[in-house]
């Protein structure tokens, strides 16, 4: 009975065969990034940082760079926002068919981002909108809201009801029941959800791809990139600073989720990871 | 305590479906009184006292709390204060901080808010602790410092739902009695809701029974466990034995009543009710258990001990009387040189008419 459950050895096997097929090739990012060659083929040929450099000297690069600082940061401030709203919204009022809507908000984590890109640049035609950064912002924000409907709906679910109702108790009002209470206690979550928005919104490339007019964000500039040959070991080095980030920036947002969750219902998070096996699973 | 009501409570029904979770309360609550709600689980005391504190809105009836109607009166703006019974303390507040929530938005100054919510730590014996965080607190900790949060406000009437039932038995006794104290202090009007019968004797000036969303009786603590009116209240309240009878007369000196087992009695005082079937309850206590032959009483039976259940201090015996198949719960201090009779031995149980009561009254009419 006290034996420890333990996976049988083909189990551990395949998730070892796994988890090298889904890192491999972003282990040989900073493989290739830091290899004194312009072409990118074994075996290495020596250490090198020239690849930064040349990132360093590409004055086109800084404009993508630029453009996608703009639209993330625009993105999860917006994301955060309508996640909020639907969230608490979700949490506390009684709404008719509200799982239904709820649902309907979830769809674009499912729907693949082609089809996103195309109706999205469709509508936008037919509407007579010129491209621009503020056409990627709106797709952005179309698939990164469920992320942040899903991490606050947490940190809003979990929230004992009777601490808002202290609160008007002692005096306050809503409004100032939702600043001193409500908002402190789900900060952390807001953070997180702001993080992922960004996360998602920087790395984001096929809806940016449909959405941009001239002004290309940095995932579209890698890729107009890739059919030069020696622009490649630079591509390479960018792109293992951008995994560096990402990761950077949602185990925070990971930290954050746990910590709301641990500041509201005082124990740990349950379903550990539910943004990351979102997240995951959209690429 | 004034005999000025100081919320009045009339008519009030609230439906969940078409179940009434109150159907139709009406109660006065006098000023600086401790007034206690008793009932069983879901009986509708939690319904009440939220839309006494505004956060339930009544379907019908109306709350009036110092004289002003209380509809469309939002929590933040009533005279009451909470005491949650998951204490509802800011966890990312320090406990000063939660004491001066609601002074908050009174502008006194930093120096008299500091002042104020030292008072009211000190009050709930919580000095030097203003700087902790809630998770550094204990169970009996958190609770005080709703207290504070509350009393702080110096409101009329203070709501306390189900306060100590978090707490383990010993710490529940000793914030019963401190909650007593503090009351007697402040000299604010408390609501309690509870669903302990004990902790409702014990701390309430007036109680009010509920079953099924209605009040079955309002009385004083003694009142309510010496004159029950009915089975059920009863038997909520302490133990009580029930037996059948037979209302034989009523007249101006009492009701005259033939008591299975026991025979006939007069019953002083008692003029309601009608001739017919009838319930008579008479406490554990109130039955003596007669040691020696010389002892006696105004009434006497002879019984056998079918059961003893030792208790420390008493012991309750189950005794049948004879010749019939009636058994009766009679309780004994365990006081010096007494002793503890066992199944089977035979005994004399005294007791008196002044010590029955005559339950359900108006079923009876029936
Ligand atoms: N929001 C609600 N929706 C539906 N039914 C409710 C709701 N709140 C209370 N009820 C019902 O109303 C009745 C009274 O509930 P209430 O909470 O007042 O009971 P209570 O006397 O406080 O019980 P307890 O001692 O268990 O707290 C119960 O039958 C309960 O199921
Ligand atoms: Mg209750």
């Amino acid at each position: 009975m006290d034996q420890s459950q333990r996976a049988p050895g083909g189990l551990i096997f395949y998730a070892l065969v796994y988890l090298l097929f889904l890192y491999a090739p972003i282990l040989l990012l900073p493989l290739f990034a830091f290899n004194d060659s312009a072409v990118i083929a074994l075996p290495l040929s020596g250490f090198t940082l020239r690849w930064f450099d040349v990132l360093w000297d590409t004055t086109a690069l800084h404009a993508a760079l630029y453009n996608s600082l703009i639209i993330a940061a625009t993105t999860s401030v917006l994301s955060t926002c309508l996640g909020i709203l639907a969230a608490r919204a979700a949490a506390r009022y009684p709404i008719p068919g509200k799982r239904g809507i709820v649902g309907f908000i979830m769809v674009p984590l499912v729907l693949p981002e082609v089809i996103v890109g195309i109706s999205l640049l469709v509508v936008l035609i037919q509407l007579g909108m010129s491209l621009s950064l503020w056409t990627v912002i709106m797709g952005h924000v179309l698939v990164c809201t469920p992320f942040s409907v899903a991490i606050l709906g947490a940190a809003f679910n979990n929230m004992d009801a009777s601490l808002e109702e202290a609160s008007m108790d002692l005096g306050e009002s809503a409004l100032g029941t939702f600043r001193r209470i409500i908002l402190p206690l789900a900060a952390p979550g807001i953070l997180a959800s702001m993080l992922v928005a960004f996360t998602i919104s920087f790395d984001e490339f096929i809806i940016a791809f449909f959405l941009t007019g001239t002004d290309a964000t940095l995932p579209v500039y890698i890729w107009s990139q890739l059919r030069f040959p020696a622009r490649l070991p630079g591509m390479m080095a960018l792109g293992f600073l951008m995994v560096l980030m990402s990761f950077a920036l949602l185990l925070t947002a990971e930290y954050l989720r746990r910590r709301s969750s641990r500041l509201i219902s005082g124990d740990e998070a349950e379903g550990a990871s539910l943004f990351f096996d979102a997240a995951s699973g959209m690429r | 305590m004034s005999n000025q009501p100081i919320i009045q409570v009339r008519d009030v029904a609230k439906y969940y479906g078409d179940e009434p979770a109150l159907a139709g309360v009406s109660l006065d609550i006098m000023a600086g009184e401790f007034f206690s709600l008793l009932g069983p689980s879901g009986c509708g005391k939690t319904t009440l006292l939220r839309m006494i504190s505004g956060f339930d809105v009544p379907d019908r009836g109306s709350i009036s709390i110092d004289g002003v109607d209380m509809a469309g009166v939002p929590p933040n703006r009533r005279p009451t204060n909470m005491v949650f019974q998951s204490y509802a303390i800011f966890p990312h507040l320090s406990v000063a901080q939660n004491v001066a929530y609601g002074l908050k938005r009174l502008r006194l100054g930093r120096v008299e808010t500091k002042r104020r919510v030292e008072e009211a730590l000190a009050l709930v014996a919580l000095e030097g602790y203003g700087g902790r965080q809630p998770h550094e607190l204990s169970g009996g900790q958190r609770q005080r410092v709703a207290l504070a949060r509350a009393l702080v406000m110096q409101p009329k009437v203070l709501l306390l739902d189900e306060p100590m039932s978090a707490l383990d038995k010993k710490l529940r006794e000793q914030m019963q009695t401190e909650l007593r104290r503090l009351q007697r202090a402040v000299g604010i009007t408390f609501v309690l809701v509870t669903h302990d019968q004990e902790e409702a004797l014990l701390m309430s000036d007036r109680i009010a029974v509920m079953f099924n969303g209605s009040i079955a009786q309002l009385d004083s603590p003694e009142g309510m466990y010496r004159r029950p009116v009915s089975r059920q209240v009863a038997s909520f309240i302490g133990m009580m034995n029930f037996l059948r009878a037979d209302i034989a007369s009523i007249d101006p000196s009492g009701a005259t009543v033939n008591i299975e087992a026991l025979g006939s009695a007069l019953l002083p005082g008692v003029s309601v009710g009608k001739p017919g079937s009838a319930t008579i309850g008479i406490r554990p206590e109130m039955l003596t258990m007669l040691y020696g032959d010389h002892a006696t009483a105004e009434r006497v039976f002879r019984g056998k001990i079918v059961d003893t259940e030792y208790y420390g201090d008493l012991t309750l015996y189950q005794v049948r009387i004879d010749d019939t198949a009636t058994v009766v719960t009679v309780s004994m201090r365990n006081t010096a040189g007494r002793p503890i009779l066992q199944a089977g031995d035979r005994t004399r149980i005294g007791w008196g008419a002044e010590s029955l009561v005559l339950l359900d009254p108006l079923e009876s009419a029936k």
